[in-house]
């Protein structure tokens, strides 16, 4: 699989293939010189980035935060070296590196954040570089899908967290990490904290994938398996995990976050686990342990007990060691044999006994054998589980009864089967991977003994720290691999032994759950489908509906909306005010005459179908307009009306001739909706001029051009002051706005490809420029 | 008078909403003039009537002596004619182009920048009517050449 594309000659990847790998161990180094010091007293540290919003880059370092920065780091360096290898003579390997590496900052950045705001600018840094890295082989189609399928999920979970990020900082009146979680008795007395919680919780779910948003972490093992390994087992995956704990102070310990997050992680845990048995491409399996893990963790985060916050913290680390190095793994053997299917592979150890030492290893601590740390965190779990009050021991613990025991099962598919007995036919013969492949795993796989084997060193300097941060009290944390004997150790045992018998049926198991499957009805993913499609149609259908292409029905719309927005400002507004006060007396019969000309002018225009009477009645209304305006002493607009007036009528008339005839009227009908928003349109418009006309007359700005029009510009028409001295660049921009009319028009009327350019098509040109010279 | 003007303003509104809601754009025009008109007589009528008296400056004075019309309006009309006159000018070469180029003057099938994914209507009889069509949603638009051919208008004007 990895195999297929043309090579590039990179030693290592070359020099993006080095900085990918020295950036990450040079982080690593650092933070692990912190690691003595943070585990005695976290610190804040930060820069302001915008203050007026209280948005800092602060950095809040504590045990939780060092112990996240580490993994990522840590599992980074294993993963950059490996890929180095993996992919370093892919041709677009550069830009894997500059996509890994942008992960990496992000999800250093989301972990180290002591902002709420720069957490999901962070927190969406990832989910991008997520959606890239899963696209990386974007000549798929599946590719593809799973990519966008992962950013669509995982993004509106971020969206929906912002939304609770927000309420949560007004709530408290900061988004400072270090003030909101101080502040969690009022918060969780809050009437809004409901609200918050679940806003949270649709965040850190599509992050961690619990069920129902499960889905898809699956389909984005179509990344390249070092992606796989890091972003979707060790790291990003756990991002909303590391909410969920970082909020726990301030949002956890109530029954709706126990009920919740013990529900819905014990759901995800065990259907995960049943899911991975049905799976045959080991990958696959891994992927569906991963959601095992994950729900697991949010399943210790609610339950909220100081153990149950402990055996969190040490399955997260005993997880992402495990994990990562089983995927290292697999991605070797994929790379050496060309198969990951486990009905194929068998007999490796022979082949290949460095990476079936490794694969032993991480799958020992999986399935929770003593002396791996695996088996301390099983053993704390069940301790914690059995802690809880009530209802929830039982749940707590029967769940994860169940998923051990079939982590158990899961580790002899993925590290016990491929490796015993003959040598199978695969693709390719199978051979030792290279150093730069089995270092990362080996070395994972070693933590995994060491930590079983030295416990204080887990407790003192990672777990400890951690569930201090997460816990929000300093208890002592103490690890050890023999507790005695009691109820833990005697779970443990029927565990194994339960594991042991499930594994020996494990094929027959597969095909009944096979079987189940394809006759269920429950398909997240097809369902993630119809979603989308009906997404689709909703967004089409409200196009057609709201953006029809129809000049006629945009123009409804804005002219309804206007008339309706206005007439309600009006009534509600009062500005229908004291009546109307008629005098009919003084009005001279010349005036009666101007305005029933008007009148009648605009509406034949309106009814009649022939265009020279509505163009010839259209200049009956601009010229009664323009004896208005002389009446009413305004000559120079007067003048201008005129002007225009014929030069309109000139115009449209000569255009018409090359226009086609207007319908009769009875084509097109008369429209009674229409008619019904202009008739509102018409009388609120009279209504809105009577109710101005009552206002009282505020003649400031008149007075001053009147008094200031001589002594300051040295005119005596005061219109004509304004207009050039005054308001001149008005002016100004009016002479813009028809010079690019006048373009505007011209190119319409010259540039038209097809249209030939007679001597009448000029004539609509010279409007324009004539329109220009009237006004200069 | 005032309130008569502002009843003629009513009328003229109306009757250029009702032309600006019709499909054929040569009305939408009429609806623009008369709409352009009335816009000018509400800033008219806003600054009030007054009938006579002309916003001059006497010979030797320094203010109008006595009441003049309110100058400020008679500035703003002035300036929305000729913008108005800018922008009748340009629609009307844009519906002549329009004509020109679509063989329509009916907005409904001026659908080239958003065609009906659906034929949801029988479009124009003349191919040139509804250009933007795709030709394998209507089978009476087989002959592919309409979107090319701009004649159309031509033969009819």
């Amino acid at each position: 699989m990895a195999d297929d594309y043309p090579k590039v000659d990179r030693v290592m990847g070359g020099a993006s293939g080095w900085f990918s790998i020295a950036l990450p161990a040079v982080l690593f180094l650092y933070f692990l010189g912190l690691v003595p010091q943070i585990a005695e007293t976290p610190q804040v540290r930060g820069i302001e980035w915008v203050p007026s919003l209280g948005i800092g880059l602060s950095v809040l370092l504590d045990g939780l935060s060092l112990t996240f920065a580490l993994l990522i780091t840590g599992i980074g360096t294993a993963v950059t070296l490996y890929s180095a290898r993996y992919l370093g003579q892919h041709p677009d390997y550069p830009r894997f590196v500059a996509y890994l590496m942008l992960f990496m900052v992000g999800m250093l950045g989301l972990v180290l954040a002591g902002n709420l705001i720069s957490l999901f600018v962070f927190w969406e840094v990832t989910t991008i570089a997520s959606y890239l890295l899963i696209g990386f082989n974007a000549d798929s189609a599946k590719s593809r899908r799973s990519a966008l399928q992962a950013l669509l999920v995982t993004g509106t979970g971020g969206l929906i967290l912002l939304a609770g990020m927000i309420v949560l900082g007004t709530v408290a009146g900061s988004f400072e990490l270090v003030e909101i979680l101080s502040q969690g008795e009022m918060l969780r007395d809050h009437p809004w904290y409901l609200a918050i919680l679940l806003l949270f919780l649709a965040g850190a779910f599509t992050k961690s994938a619990q069920v129902p948003f499960h889905f898809w972490l699956p389909n984005a093992m179509a990344a390249p398996t070092p992606v796989s390994a890091y972003l979707h087992s060790a790291t990003m995956v756990k991002a909303g995990v590391f909410l969920l704990a970082r909020m726990n102070p301030a949002l956890g310990g109530t029954e709706a976050w126990f009920w919740m997050l013990t529900l819905f992680g014990g759901v995800t845990a065990v259907f995960a686990s049943v899911m991975s048995l049905r799976q045959t491409d080991i990958k696959q399996v891994l992927a569906y342990t991963t959601l095992m893990a994950l729900g697991t963790l949010t399943m210790f985060i609610g339950a909220g007990t100081h153990y149950a916050i402990m055996a969190a913290m040490l399955f997260l680390v005993v997880h992402s060691l495990y994990k990562a190095a089983l995927f290292l793994m697999i991605g070797i053997v994929d790379h050496a044999t060309g198969t990951r299917e486990t009905g194929v592979l068998g007999g490796l150890a022979k082949a290949m006994p460095l990476t079936g030492l490794a694969a032993a290893l991480a799958a020992v601590s999986m399935a929770g054998i003593p002396p791996m740390v695996g088996f301390i965190g099983k053993e704390f779990m069940y301790k914690a589980g059995l802690g809880l009050g009530g209802f929830g021991a039982i749940w707590v613990t029967v769940m994860i009864f169940a998923a051990s025991v079939m982590m158990f099962v899961v580790a002899g598919i993925v590290a016990w089967k491929p490796f015993r007995g003959e040598l199978r036919q695969t693709p390719h013969a199978a051979h030792e991977g290279p150093w730069p492949m089995l270092a990362g795993p080996l070395v994972l796989g070693a933590l995994s003994l060491i930590f079983g084997l030295f416990p204080g060193i887990l407790a003192h300097y990672f777990v400890g720290p951690a569930t201090h941060a997460v816990f929000g009290e300093v208890r002592e944390v103490h690890l050890y691999l023999w507790g005695g004997i009691n109820m833990a150790l005697v779970l443990s045992l029927l565990t194994f032994l339960a594991g042991w018998l499930m594994y020996r049926r494990h094929e027959a198991i597969r095909d009944r759950l096979t079987r189940i499957e394809e006759g269920s009805r429950v398909n997240f993913d097809a369902g993630w489908d119809r979603v989308l499609d009906g997404l689709k149609a909703l967004a089409a259908w409200q196009t057609r509906l709201i953006q029809t292409g129809n000049l006629q029905t945009y123009m409804a719309v804005i002219f309804a909306s206007f008339t309706i927005l206005v007439g309600a400002t009006f009534l509600l507004r009062g500005g229908m005010g004291s009546g109307i006060n008629y005098q009919a007396d003084g009005i001279h019969p010349i005036q009666w005459t101007v305005l029933a000309l008007i009148a009648m002018g605009a509406i034949l225009a309106t009814i009649t179908s022939s265009r020279m009477t509505a163009v010839a009645a259209l200049g009956v209304v601009g010229i009664g307009v323009a004896l208005i305006f002389i009446m009413f002493s305004a000559p120079d607009v007067a003048i201008t009306q005129l002007l225009v007036e014929v030069l309109v009528v000139v115009l449209v008339a000569l255009v018409m001739l090359r226009l086609p005839h207007l319908p009769v009227r009875s084509a097109s009908g008369f429209r009674a909706g229409h008619a019904a928003i202009a008739a509102a349109f018409g009388i609120l418009s009279t209504l809105v001029m009577i109710a101005v006309l009552q206002t009282p007359f505020d003649r400031r700005l008149t007075d001053f051009f009147e008094i200031a029009s001589w002594p300051e510009a040295h005119g005596r028409n005061i219109v004509n002051v304004i207009l050039v001295d005054f308001r001149a660049t008005d002016t100004f921009g009016e002479i813009v706005v028809v010079v690019i009319a006048a373009v505007g028009a011209y190119a319409l009327l010259r540039g038209a490809p097809g249209a030939r350019p007679t001597p009448e098509d000029e004539e609509p040109a010279q409007v324009a420029a004539a329109d220009k010279g009237e006004k200069v | 008078m005032e309130l008569l003007l502002a009843l003629t303003i009513g009328v003229l509104m109306a009757s250029s909403v009702y032309l600006m809601l019709d499909r054929n754009v040569i009305r939408f025009l009429f609806g623009l003039i008369l709409l352009s008109n009335a816009a000018n007589l509400v800033i008219f009528l806003s600054g009030r009537l007054t009938a006579g008296a002309p916003p001059l400056i006497d010979e030797g004075a320094y203010a109008p002596t006595g009441v003049v019309a309110n100058a400020l309006p008679q500035a703003l009309v002035l300036t929305a004619i000729v913008i108005g006159f800018g922008l009748l000018a340009f629609t009307l070469a844009l519906v002549y182009r329009t004509y020109r180029s679509l063989g329509t003057v009916n907005s409904d099938e001026m659908r080239l920048a958003e065609p009906v994914s659906a034929p949801r209507t029988t479009p124009h009889p003349d191919p040139t009517a509804a250009p933007g069509t795709p030709p394998a949603s209507d089978p009476t638009l087989d002959k592919t050449d309409a979107t090319t051919t701009p004649t159309g208008g031509e033969a009819r004007a």
